[in-house]
């Protein structure tokens, strides 16, 4: 008994009005992240929320035009890699605290490097953990979304040998 | 008894929920009903926590209003803390609701292994091929 | 199958709804949730921190070990979902 995939993600759409408005939509999308990261401290945001939103880009990307391409832009080296270094950043942010001096993840101890007071070391510690926050979320949402739709093999011509 | 009720309304409406996603995950057979249960489950707790967090009394989100740079200057003691809603549940469950999808990929991940495996989803299918085959 | 379903939802129904007489009311100022630790948080985010947001202030600086774990689980996910899913390639490994 053989599976049966009724539905095809690895095609473009044929939609005309689906693929502009997403090609319009996606870089609004992904500098709206960007905002929502960078913009934590002040408005409702942050790590989390940008980086599922830079996720969200990335699948609409993969559902309008396709796999195939949405691989040729964020390929699963990629994003394995991303994915590391979201939490990397952050628990290098941690081990750098301790280098300067501090306990581990006491970003006042990194006014040393930056030169401000330490409300403000902290409030850019923050941010830093923020983006490596983002990153990791990102990344993982994408390679979820990927390994889940596509049964973990990824490119068209691997899944057509395969079956 | 309907005043007993109104005045603690949302944590009966969180109950509800909350046992409709467990009757979903001790009662149904199909394996995806189980998860969205699981989730709706999820959901119960996330809005319970966050309900947990709010004041009555003119109480507004928990961003500090203001020139943020002017206040923070002369120190803290001009904050009161009536004026903001409490921050930490907001805090817990912001991780909470992208753990949920993490585990919810997780358990899609899982579910297709099954299907691969037994090419079914329904529970008491799945125990019959076991007992069959001794797998 | 059915009926034990439904009787554990009723006896779980029926503790859920006994402990809610314990809990505080809606909106209470008071509440011990909003009396612990939270006045500390709202009073101190905004001069240690300099962040005006104080659910970013608690979530990156005073609950850093907790938001790291978290981002530790959801790293955990992706990877184990790589690993449950993805088939080798011809040519890479055995």
């Amino acid at each position: 008994m053989t599976i049966k995939r009724t539905v095809n993600m690895t095609k473009q759409s044929d939609d005309v009005i689906v693929k502009t408005l997403s090609r319009l939509l996606i870089p609004f999308m992904q500098i709206y992240a960007l905002y929502v990261i960078a913009h934590g401290h002040y408005s409702p945001g942050g790590g989390f929320q940008g980086g599922v939103i830079l996720g969200a880009s990335l699948i609409l990307l993969a559902i309008t035009y396709g796999l195939d391409n949405a691989l040729r832009m964020m390929s699963e080296r990629l994003n394995t890699i991303l994915c590391s270094l979201g939490v990397f950043i952050y628990a290098g942010i941690g081990l750098l605290c301790i280098m300067l001096g501090g306990n581990y993840l006491d970003y006042g101890a990194l006014d040393k490097i930056l030169h401000v007071d330490i409300a403000h070391a902290r409030s850019l510690g923050i941010l830093g953990i923020e983006t490596g926050v983002g990153i990791a979320v990102m990344a993982v949402m994408a390679s979820i979304f990927l390994d889940i739709s596509t049964g973990g093999l990824p490119s068209t011509k691997e899944r057509d040998q395969s079956d | 008894m309907l005043e007993y009720i109104i005045s603690k309304y949302n944590f009966w409406v969180y109950v509800i929920l909350l046992l409709i996603g467990l009757y979903a995950m001790v009662g149904k057979k199909n394996l995806v009903k189980k998860l969205i249960g699981m989730n709706i489950f999820q959901s119960a707790v996330i809005l319970f926590y966050v309900s947990i967090g709010v004041k009555k009394g003119g109480a507004t989100v928990p961003i500090f209003l203001g020139n943020a740079h002017a206040a923070h200057g002369h120190g803290h003691a001009i904050i009161d803390v009536a004026s903001y809603i409490n921050p930490l549940p907001h805090v817990l469950m912001l991780t909470a609701i992208v753990v949920s999808i993490a585990t919810t990929g997780v358990a899609l991940a899982v579910l297709i292994l099954i299907f691969r495996r037994y090419k079914t989803l329904e529970l008491d299918e799945i125990m019959k091929i076991r007992k069959e085959t001794g797998v | 199958m059915k009926v034990i379903a439904i009787a554990i939802i009723l006896l779980t129904g029926g503790l859920l709804i006994y402990g809610v007489e314990d809990m505080p009311g809606w909106g209470d100022p008071d509440s011990p949730a909003s009396s612990h630790v939270s006045p500390k948080y709202i009073k101190e985010a905004l001069g240690k921190t300099a962040t005006p947001n104080m659910v970013t202030a608690v979530l990156g600086d005073y609950r850093g070990y907790d938001t790291m774990g978290e981002t530790a689980v959801i790293f955990t996910a992706g990877i184990g979902c790589i690993l449950m899913l993805r088939k080798k390639r011809k040519g890479e490994g055995d």
